[in-house]
């Protein structure tokens, strides 16, 4: 299992490496999810696989070790599915290429560390590895506003990591005070469940809000839409296909894993949080008129609606984040990609001066009618499956058993449902503005289709986006169990 | 007098023998070529041989307790040692250009660590005081080595102004416990030091005087000043070495000596530290000029080292060691790279001679990112592990005031990653039509970064060195 660390052997190489190693990468998420499908129909129970552990710094009680779950088998694969595709979208990278990749490839190794690591400080640097090549991925290839967008994401990120640092140490040692027992090990922390309610409590906002940050909580969202808006193609493909996962998945696996009683405690603060993510973002969406903006906004909206669901603590809600997670992810890919090659030819994203695309350019028009439509949760496609588990499991989670919550969860469900609607206005009005209609601009008519590395990307990830809708239940099978094993340790199943 | 004593002091003694040996060797060579290169390797190779005997010998104490080593002050040795060798070597272009003086150089950089050394393996007050001016007065010297260049004169006098009044301050506090307790011994100050007056007095007094040396804020005055005139070897000398070697002294100290009055001294390195970090933080944002920009980042730097000393805990003195240790790689890193740039452009140290520096030195600026994002914590460089190492050392008592400064501190890693990219987009980002010509760097220069970046990329992930300063803390 050191997944994590191979992908840095193709460092100093160029494309026919970076190739290779995401191919390999694919190839050995691949073998991993079938090897984890095979050790559950085994019967094989533990709550993580492939589990290995080694010390690292002994006086201080820190290891590496590495582990994976349901929901971490499938956040990998979504990685290595995002990075494969990512390496074809920028293929045409001009300036300093090996840079660029060397960059990209250790952005995806903090990602990569992140999702297997089961060691709270092993995570956390691997969260910090993911962080800062961004800074100069935006920053040096980006386009815009890049040199503003990059600092700002870095700094709010890195903000984000500031409060974590301290809830880690504040779990580590309160953890050791009860308990007697001093460790990082995330699933230890977790069995011996001893921190005091009032001292979860104030550590859990700061974990929370750690991760949320990137996880685009309201209002710790606004480097997002300018970080997205600025990265080149491929870095903004990862970022909101995979980075942002990462919050998602931290607040989750750490903060309400490790400090229960605090995630029920205070979910009502960040339930309304989250609400007005995914309203707002829908709502910023419709007004912007640059199609990675747009794009940026509707992330914010989706990923609210990932840490939406987490907080509903219930096994079909949580569920439906990670399905939610990977939807997203593949979409949000295919929908920069297209943006991306659809900037390279014109020039501009402003959606004004594009029209009539699909005449000059049909392949990626029809790809982004195709992104468009999985967007908005059309059955058939990922985005459908994902919200239709999302707002059941929601709406369903605390019947009216005596839970003074509930009729509270409904109420967020039904004003979170709205987005859809939403959604679907700014998904169709960019459709129909930019694809259709007369071409304005002459000088475009002179443009090219897609290119055979970008036909690799788009297609590949519709292919995801479209198996996931059609054939969903292998993936929640493997989520479901894992995140059954967690909200019992949470214990409110 | 039983000499035999002389040899418990074994560090000492072979800097004794090495500052002899560079000396005669100066002497001899006085009129040969070949002067500065057979000495720099000589003082080069009698400082790893310090460094060496340091690690295999057995701490002891002499003379009845007023010298005495322990574990830990015999690695932080031979880390100082080490990082005198950088210096040492990343100071070869410019001492090609002092060329006569290149003995009187080497010689005094071995005397004032001799004076760290003597400090720092202090068992009174006395041995302190005498190994605290051992290292200050050459340090002057070294600061105004630049003869032909005035900065260099007044930031000496800058700072021998201020090492005078803080050494007076220093004496006084001394005094005062002295007053207080009728001795100068650290163990028997710890059995009979109060709460009283007097003696929260003398520690205040004694504190500023160190405070001073480490540049902590409210006896930082002189850093700025000093660190932009006195020549880039020497400043480099001034940020990791003297810095790291005073706060071993104030951390044994207060542990050792001060131990009973933890909640006094607790409050007050709160303060201090919550000052320097932040203040020098905003100071540092403003700067356009290297070297005072770094003498601000020092400042903070040394901010986060005192905040392992705080709570008074056993993981205090290895994180505190540790941090030492990587903040010396890299920011001699930083250092050697503006050294080299500085010969290469007529003395330019301001931050616009590295706009479009990855253009035309993309190696050279590539090692300069890795040390800035060391300094600024990120990983997986050393700088991220020893940042939270002091982390976990300063909220290890479960104090809350102390989850309060540590929080403060954190959200200060997020300024100072803001000035530190600042630099990183000097050279990647910003476009110039006039960037710095590219340049072979010497090999003193290239034999220093591949110390310190070598040490960069492996002092975090590879475990063993944190533990063995571990096994020597405790």
């Amino acid at each position: 299992m050191l997944l994590g660390l191979w992908l840095s052997k193709s460092l100093n190489q160029v494309r026919g490496v970076m190739v290779t190693g995401a191919s390999c990468l694919l190839a050995l998420s691949i073998w991993l999810t079938i090897y984890f499908i095979q050790e559950r129909a085994a019967g094989n129970t533990a709550e993580m696989l492939l589990t290995y552990s080694t010390p690292w710094f002994k006086p201080l009680n820190i290891a590496y070790s590495v582990g994976v779950d349901g929901i971490s088998v499938v956040m990998l694969l979504l990685s290595s599915i995002i990075v494969f595709t990512g390496t074809f979208a920028s293929w045409q990278l001009k300036p300093l290429t090996k840079e660029y990749f060397l960059w990209f490839t250790l952005l995806s190794t903090g990602v990569f560390g992140f999702f297997i690591s089961t060691d709270l400080f092993t995570m956390f640097m691997f969260y910090e590895v993911a962080l800062i090549p961004m800074y100069l991925l935006i920053g040096v290839w980006g386009s815009g506003r890049k040199e503003y967008s990059a600092m700002k994401l870095t700094l709010m990120l890195m903000g984000g990591s500031a409060l974590l640092i301290l809830g880690l140490l504040g779990i580590y040692y309160f953890n050791g005070l009860y308990s007697g027992e001093y460790t990082f090990e995330l699933t230890t922390i977790a069995a011996n469940h001893v921190i005091p309610g009032h001292i979860q409590n104030i550590f859990f906002p700061f974990i929370f809000i750690g991760f949320g940050v990137l996880g685009a909580l309201f209002p710790f969202h606004t480097w997002s839409p300018d970080g997205h808006a600025s990265a080149p193609t491929a870095v903004s493909m990862l970022h909101a296909g995979v980075l942002m996962k990462l919050g998602g998945y931290g607040c989750f696996r750490v903060a309400m894993y490790l400090l229960p009683e605090a995630a029920q405690d205070l979910s009502w603060i960040f339930l309304i949080l989250t609400t007005i993510s995914v309203v707002y973002g829908a709502l910023s969406a419709c007004v912007q008129t640059d199609l990675k903006y747009i794009n940026a906004y509707s992330s914010v909206s989706h990923c609210g609606l990932v840490l939406f669901a987490l907080l509903m603590m219930s096994q079909t809600a949580v569920t439906g984040a990670v399905l939610q997670m990977l939807s997203h992810g593949l979409m949000t890919a295919l929908f920069f990609a297209l943006i991306g090659m659809i900037y390279g030819r014109t020039h501009t994203r402003d959606i004004r001066e594009l029209a009539g695309l699909m005449k000059i350019m049909p392949f990626l028009a029809v790809g982004y009618v195709i992104a468009g439509l999985a967007n908005l949760g059309l059955p058939g496609f990922s985005g459908f499956i994902a919200e239709m588990t999302i707002f059941v499991g929601s709406f369903g989670a605390h019947p009216m058993s005596g839970d003074p919550n509930a009729s509270f969860r409904m109420v967020a469900t039904i004003i979170a449902c709205m987005s859809i609607v939403v959604t679907a206005v700014y998904i169709l009005r960019v459709v129909g503005k930019i694809l259709y209609g007369e071409v304005e601009n002459k000088h475009f008519l002179e443009l090219t289709d897609a290119t055979w590395d970008e036909r690799v990307a788009v297609i590949c990830l519709i292919f995801c986006v479209a198996g996931l809708g059609s054939f969903p239940f292998w993936v929640s099978d493997i989520i479901s169990p894992a995140a059954g094993t967690i909200l019992e340790s949470i214990g409110v199943m | 007098m039983n000499y035999s004593e002389f040899l418990k002091m074994i560090p000492e003694a072979f800097l004794v023998l090495a500052l002899i040996l560079v000396f005669i060797g100066d002497f001899c060579l006085n009129k040969s070529e070949r002067k500065n290169a057979v000495l720099s390797k000589l003082a080069a190779a009698l400082l790893v041989v310090v460094g060496v005997v340091t690690t295999s010998v057995t701490p002891e104490s002499a003379f009845g307790g007023i010298y005495a080593s322990s574990a830990a002050i015999n690695v932080m040795k031979v880390i100082l040692a080490f990082g005198t060798l950088i210096v040492m070597i990343m100071a070869q272009p410019w001492v090609e250009k002092t060329h006569r003086l290149a003995g009187e150089f080497y010689m005094l950089l071995i005397s004032t660590l001799l004076g760290m050394f003597m400090m720092m393996s202090s068992g009174s007050f006395l041995l302190f005081f005498l190994g605290l001016e051992t290292a200050s007065v050459p340090l002057a010297c070294m600061v105004a080595f630049d003869r032909h260049r005035k900065d260099s004169a007044e930031g000496a006098a800058k700072y021998i102004l201020v090492a005078t009044f803080s050494s007076g301050v220093m004496l006084f506090g001394i005094s005062f416990i002295y007053a207080a307790t009728g001795t100068l011994y650290f163990d028997d100050v710890a059995n009979v030091v109060t709460g009283s007056p007097l003696c929260i007095m003398g520690l205040t007094f004694f504190f500023s005087g160190l405070g001073f040396k480490i540049s902590l804020v409210p006896f930082h005055f002189w850093t700025a000043d000093t660190y932009q005139g006195a020549p880039t070897p020497v400043t480099g000398y001034l940020s990791v070495i003297s810095k790291g070697a005073a706060a071993i002294t104030l951390c044994t100290i207060l542990m050792k000596a001060f131990g009973p009055m933890v909640e006094y001294w607790n409050y007050l390195l709160y303060i201090v530290i919550v000052l320097s970090i932040t203040l020098a933080n905003l100071f540092a944002i403003r700067q356009s000029e290297l070297k005072r920009f770094m003498a601000f980042s020092s400042i903070s730097q040394a901010g986060y080292i005192m905040l392992a000393v705080v709570g008074n805990g056993q993981l205090g003195v290895a994180a505190l060691t540790y941090y030492v240790l990587v903040y010396i790689v890299a920011n001699m890193a930083v250092f050697t790279v503006i050294n080299v740039v500085e010969h290469n452009n007529g003395g330019r140290t301001d931050m616009a001679a590295y706009n479009g520096f990855y253009q035309t030195n993309p190696k050279l600026s590539f090692l300069m990112t890795l040390a800035l994002f060391s300094l600024a914590g990120i990983p997986p460089f050393a700088g991220m592990f020893s940042k939270f190492f002091v982390f976990m050392a300063g909220v290890q008592n479960g104090d809350p005031m102390a989850y309060i400064v540590v929080f403060i501190a954190l959200v200060n890693t997020v300024v100072s990653l803001y000035y530190y990219l600042l630099i990183v987009k000097a050279m990647y980002i910003t476009k110039t039509d006039t960037p710095l010509p590219t340049f072979k760097s010497d090999n003193g220069t290239k034999i220093a970064l591949a110390l310190c970046t070598a040490g960069i990329a492996l002092f975090g992930v590879v475990s063993c060195v944190y533990e063995w300063i571990a096994a020597a803390g405790l």
